[in-house]
């Protein structure tokens, strides 16, 4: 390895990840993952439901033990980059106190990260600065996932997961949270979103990694993706390639 | 721990209208209703109050895990086991609480003991129901919340009147009363009031203790295991 990858991981670094469930049968949620971000990309995780998004995610975050393969994030272990504060997630649903106030919530997330974290900056930038007393319960959708938003970036992070973020918002939530992220990635921040909106995808991501049944199937700008698929939007492009494996897979044709 | 999660838990537990209800209300009502004459019945309900209060952390356990709370806890740098003691030190100072009212009450009502005792007995009801946190937990990392807000009271309500903590037992009730946590917990809890600790005493609680502390951890340990 030469000095400047030693001192320059890449933000995440996926190879070979495999993740199996193994209930009432084994579920291959990621089959054989390979991927790699490097730091300042703004990537859009592209697939359909079930594809295995959110499974790679807790993966990275350490949530959750690959069957096998590997997962860095920054250079280290999943567990260790999240402990210290570098990696940071807004999940889906869930993962907030109702009683709680937003300023309470987000006080409360900087004071498990140690002193000295700038809560009025990180709620300013998620833009919610004026919810500061409003309890979370009373939230919208929308200034919910601003507060998780806001409670990713309390730590600094160098590289943030957004999964599915902006799902069940209407339009202005979803253009009010894009907007704040936008400004945030515009900092720097490697940024990594799970969606199935193909227009967030092409509108805020640098590239787009399209994945299908645990697999990379494109990987990209969405201009390249097009042209690769031989289509002219993104939307035929993702049909193309998500159900070919589909037909491949089921044997048919 | 984490020492502003940990005020921040206590301000959340003293916000909740039901730990009022159950730990600074119900006591005194049993209080009336078993009539309040003898210190030790006084004591038993303080301890019981405490009780109550302490397995309430399993409620709030169960409620975190439902919310997604405990896995947002795991994208911070604060351990699980961390969160569990928080969770049991808020609901223990409700105990303490549960405990000055009860005991006051009593006071209030004629009942005469010098402070060194009245000291005495609260402390110890307030360390012997610490061990019953670890019921709460292993119901609260177990159960659903709906599920543990409707059977963790009644059952403690169950174990308090047949442990001997609202009446005393003789007979064969008051033999199979030894073999319960709340009997013990409550023999030590009056200890201050009489000469000597009973052994057969600090056998149950620390036996009890043992098992409610390991059927706590076994349930904790599987709900924060990485699969
Ligand atoms: N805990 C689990 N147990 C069993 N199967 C699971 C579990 N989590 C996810 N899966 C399965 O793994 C696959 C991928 O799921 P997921 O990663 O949630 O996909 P996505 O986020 O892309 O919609 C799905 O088939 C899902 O049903
Ligand atoms: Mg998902």
């Amino acid at each position: 390895m030469t000095p400047a990858q030693e001192t320059h991981p890449p933000a995440l670094d996926v190879r070979g990840l495999v993740k199996e469930f193994h209930g009432r049968e084994v579920v291959r949620a990621v089959d054989g993952l390979d991927l790699r971000v490097a730091r300042g990309e703004v990537v859009a995780f592209l697939g359909p439901n079930g594809a295995g998004k959110t499974t790679t995610i807790d993966l990275a975050l350490g949530l959750a033990r690959p069957t096998a393969g590997t997962v860095r994030v920054l250079g280290q272990a999943p567990a260790d980059a999240v402990a210290a504060g570098r990696v940071a997630a807004v999940m889906q649903t869930g993962g907030l106190l109702r009683d709680l106030t937003v300023g309470e919530t987000v006080r409360l997330t900087a004071a498990l990260f140690g002193t000295g974290h700038d809560v009025r900056a990180s709620l300013e930038r998620a833009g919610i600065a004026d919810l500061e007393r409003r309890r979370v319960g009373r939230c919208s959708g929308g200034q919910q996932q601003r507060l998780r938003f806001a409670m990713a970036l309390v730590s600094e992070p160098d590289l943030l997961f957004l999964d599915e973020p902006t799902t069940g918002m209407d339009v202005m939530g979803r253009r009010d949270f894009w907007s704040a992220v936008r400004a945030d990635a515009a900092r720097g921040r490697t940024v990594v979103f799970a969606t199935h909106y193909l227009d967030e995808a092409e509108l805020y991501a640098d590239r787009v990694v399209v994945v299908s049944r645990g697999r990379v199937v494109a990987d990209g700008t969405a201009a390249q993706i097009k042209d690769a698929a031989g289509v002219r939007t993104l939307e035929d492009a993702f049909v193309r390639l998500t159900s070919a494996v589909g037909t491949s897979a089921g044997g048919a044709r | 721990m984490n020492p502003t999660y940990l005020v921040l838990e206590i301000r959340r537990t003293f916000r909740a209208r039901r730990s009022y209800l159950l730990t600074l209300v119900l006591p005194p009502v049993v209080l009336s209703v078993v009539g309040v004459t003898q210190p030790e019945l006084v004591v038993s309900v303080a301890l019981y109050g405490a009780i109550l209060a302490v397995t309430g952390c399993g409620a709030g356990v169960a409620a975190e895990r439902a919310q997604g709370w405990t896995r947002q806890l795991r994208l911070t740098p604060l351990r699980p086991g961390a969160y569990a003691a928080t969770k049991v030190l808020a609901a223990m100072v409700l105990g303490a609480l549960s405990i000055v009212v009860t005991l006051a009450l009593g006071a209030a009502r004629g009942v005469d003991l010098p402070p060194a005792v009245w000291l005495g007995c609260a402390l110890a009801c307030w360390v012997v129901s610490a061990p019953f946190a670890a019921l709460g937990l292993f119901a609260g990392y177990l159960l659903r919340v709906e599920a543990v807000t409707r059977v963790l009271s009644p059952v403690v309500t169950l174990l308090a009147a047949a442990g001997g903590l609202f009446v005393p037992l003789d007979g064969a009730l008051g033999q199979s009363a030894r073999l319960l946590p709340t009997w013990g917990a409550g023999e030590l809890a009056r200890a201050p009031l009489t000469t000597g600790i009973d052994a057969g005493a600090v056998a149950n609680v620390v036996l009890w203790t043992l098992v409610l502390v390991a059927a706590a951890a076994w349930r904790f340990r599987r709900d924060t295991a990485r699969v």
